[in-house]
């Protein structure tokens, strides 16, 4: 019934913009395995505006519990605007409008009782640039727990920090220098830092947008592993220009063409065969 | 091949023209940074070759005798009768003990002028001080008079200039210089005193005690707004054309003329709300409304260049707006913030032209102790001075203008200190 309505709805913008048409036209209706039992964030009908413009069609796809999705596309396909509609992060940005419903634990996030400070708390996020506060190391894992007053005390503080370093594989490195500036470590290392600054308030889903773009081969290495080790505890995910990485990190894979989402399906099956003739041109290299 | 060997030629060709041009413009470039250096210098020799005479005055040694009958008192601890007291007398009878050929009404009034007729007060203070000598007879150097100093002074340089003083002041000047009782001493009133008509004893304390005031009740409402108004604007408005109108007014604020400010501080604060004129209250309201679009400008452009992502990344840890200015924005911002309240500041301390229209403009000998004294400022001081007839009041001017440059220079050298200290580098 709603996978009905919004193939009508996508017809009907498909009209409104000819110049897309031909490819629009193939990608009326998401195909794969969208939905899933017991999905720990949903989204229906999400339709995202900057201003007149329309960044994302209709996309309704679930997220299952402490799975990673990736999201794969050409640039400009809107993946990065559908990632960070999932922790409302698009707020901030003048003249951005969300509609539809994206729902945590089945609550709607866009839901005018919901404080959004409380969403991001549950809804982590790391960022394509490593983008460390420019205070010290263990201030910045600590600032999370500290304005959300989640240390009773300064022994709870230290334990969170060398919890969350150690989750990120961090804290060999960075045992003996907790006080110097964050944004003294190495590119890889400053990533991981704002992954364990991320999961230091234990977040439910973490979102990250192209983690490993400015990265080295050896750091984004280290980072895939680290996300497969973080996939145990939590849901994350996962923004990502290069398709191996899709690969190599996630369960599910959703492939994003124009603002629409084409085709969602266990990683495995998107690299191998994928059900639609977009996704299979994007992932032969016919374009992107 | 003949077509290559054709463009290298033509580069060839061009080069020495490309070079020349750069050679010229770089000329230009000297050229006009030697005309600034020029003017600055020569303003500078010209302030400082007629002010420094100012930090010395002329004093004249005479022995005083603290006689209680010639002053007409019988006890120190009587205030009425110190009130009335002739002090005068005392330096008068000096004078005379000292040139005790003198004789005539004339001749005698003329060496009169030799010391500045505030001497007597001086020596009221002396004695309060040291009560112990009354009746007795102390050798002291005395201010002198300003028509004796500019002279003087002149006559140490070899221009005398004896246009305001008589043949026998000449010569008793003269006299005094081979006796070795008359010299230059640096001049403590200049920097501890108020205004005076006598320009001898005229000071600019008053003048930086009222700049004090009022920068520091400028400083004191125009900073704390004019952030509010800029982290307001840059973090927390939406943008929209009501926010855009702002934008522009504020930014032509910025090129109203000062003067508009006064009157619009003679209508509203002194007019409307009765404010007392010619108080450093209502002279740091004027320069608020001044400064204020100066540091909403720069302290915008500081919160600006915070880069977004350090937002980002508290925005999405769950930090609120609020705590996202706070803890991260104010501490990366506030150096750019600090640099152009100095500057604001800096720029508040040289108006003249606003304070002129709610009063401040005012003959004001006492020192202003509080916001509502009544009180002047340095630019206005200089101002006055410069308008006086008297001739020793050139090289006060000048003088004056070399404590406000260098109070300028303080503040400028501080904003840049401020700005290298506190900046973080990441």
């Amino acid at each position: 019934m709603k996978e009905a309505t919004a193939a009508t709805k996508t017809a009907k913008d498909s009209k409104s913009s000819p110049k897309q048409n031909l490819e629009v036209d193939q990608a009326q209706v998401t195909v794969g395995n969208r939905f899933c039992e017991n999905p720990k964030m949903s989204m229906r009908d999400v339709n995202v505006f900057y201003g007149d413009k329309q960044a994302i069609y209709d996309v309704s796809v679930d997220i299952a519990k402490n799975e990673v999705i990736a999201m794969i596309g050409p640039s400009g396909c809107g993946k990065s605007t559908f990632l960070r509609s999932l922790n409302r992060m698009n707020d901030t940005v003048d003249g951005c409008k969300v509609e539809g419903e994206v729902l945590l634990d089945g609550d709607n996030i866009y839901h005018k009782n919901l404080d959004v400070v409380e969403l991001r708390a549950r809804v982590g996020m790391v960022f394509q640039k490593p983008n460390p506060f420019p205070k010290s190391i263990f201030e910045n894992i600590a600032y999370g727990p500290k304005i959300h007053g989640l240390a009773d005390s300064r022994v709870d503080l230290d334990e969170i920090v060398e919890g969350s370093l150690k989750k990120a594989g961090l804290w060999e490195e960075v045992k003996e220098r907790l006080h110097q500036p964050g944004t003294g470590l190495s590119g890889g290392q400053q990533q991981r830092l704002c992954i364990a600054r991320a999961i230091a308030v234990s977040p439910e889903v973490i979102l990250m947008d192209e983690p490993c773009s400015a990265l080295d081969p050896i750091a984004t290495a280290r980072i895939e592993e680290l996300i497969e080790e973080l996939s145990q505890n939590f849901t994350i995910a996962i923004v990502t220009h290069s398709m191996q990485q899709a690969a190599r990190v996630s369960n599910r894979t959703a492939y994003f063409h124009l603002g629409k989402l084409v085709e969602v399906n266990p990683t495995e099956q998107v690299f191998t065969m994928p059900e639609h003739q977009l996704t299979e041109a994007y992932i032969t290299g016919r374009f992107g | 091949m003949s077509n290559s060997m054709d463009n290298l030629q033509k580069i060839k060709n061009s080069l020495k023209r490309r070079s020349r041009s750069e050679t010229r413009f770089r000329l230009y470039g000297r050229v006009a940074i030697a005309i600034g250096l020029a003017a600055v210098l020569a303003l500078f020799v010209d302030i400082v070759s007629k002010g420094h005479g100012a930090f010395k005055a002329t004093y004249i040694q005479v022995d005083v005798h603290y006689d209680a009958d010639l002053l007409g008192i019988t006890s120190l601890a009587d205030e009425s009768q110190l009130m009335q007291a002739n002090w005068d007398a005392l330096t008068k009878s000096a004078l005379r003990n000292k040139f005790s050929e003198v004789s005539g009404r004339r001749d005698k009034r003329q060496l009169y002028k030799l010391l500045s007729n505030g001497t007597g007060f001086d020596l009221k203070e002396h004695l309060v001080v040291n009560p112990l000598l009354l009746g007795e007879t102390e050798s002291k150097w005395l201010l002198a008079d300003d028509d004796i100093d500019t002279y003087y002074k002149s006559w140490l340089e070899g221009e005398p200039y004896d246009a305001r003083l008589s043949k026998k002041q000449v010569e008793w000047i003269d006299q005094l210089h081979q006796q070795g009782h008359i010299r230059l001493q640096l001049n403590t009133n200049l920097l501890t005193r108020g205004d005076s008509r006598e320009p001898e004893q005229a000071g600019i304390y008053g003048a930086v005690m009222g700049s004090l005031l009022t920068l520091m009740l400028t400083l004191m409402l125009s900073f704390p707004i004019g952030v509010a108004a800029a982290i307001y604007l840059e973090e927390f408005a939406s943008k929209n054309r009501f926010t855009d109108f702002i934008e522009v007014n504020i930014n032509n604020l910025a090129a109203v003329p000062s003067i508009i400010f006064g009157l619009l501080g003679l209508a509203v604060f002194i007019n409307f709300f009765h404010v007392p004129r010619s108080v450093p209250i209502v002279g740091g309201l004027v320069l608020t409304l001044m400064t204020l679009p100066t540091i909403i400008i720069t302290s915008r452009a500081a919160i600006k260049s915070v880069p977004p992502s350090i937002r980002e990344a508290a925005l999405g840890m769950g930090a609120s707006r609020y705590q996202v200015v706070l803890h991260h924005v104010l501490p990366l911002a506030l150096p750019g913030m600090l640099t152009g309240a100095i500057i604001g500041m800096a720029q508040a301390l040289g108006e003249t032209a606003p304070l002129l229209m709610i009063g401040m403009v005012a003959f004001i000998v006492d020192i202003p102790q509080g916001f509502t004294d009544p009180a002047t400022v340095l630019p206005v001081q200089i101002f006055l001075w410069a308008d006086s007839p008297e001739r020793a009041f050139i090289e006060k001017t000048s003088a004056a203008i070399m404590v406000l440059l260098s109070f300028l220079l303080i503040m400028n050298i501080s904003a840049v200190w401020l700005r290298k200290r506190l900046e973080r580098r990441w």
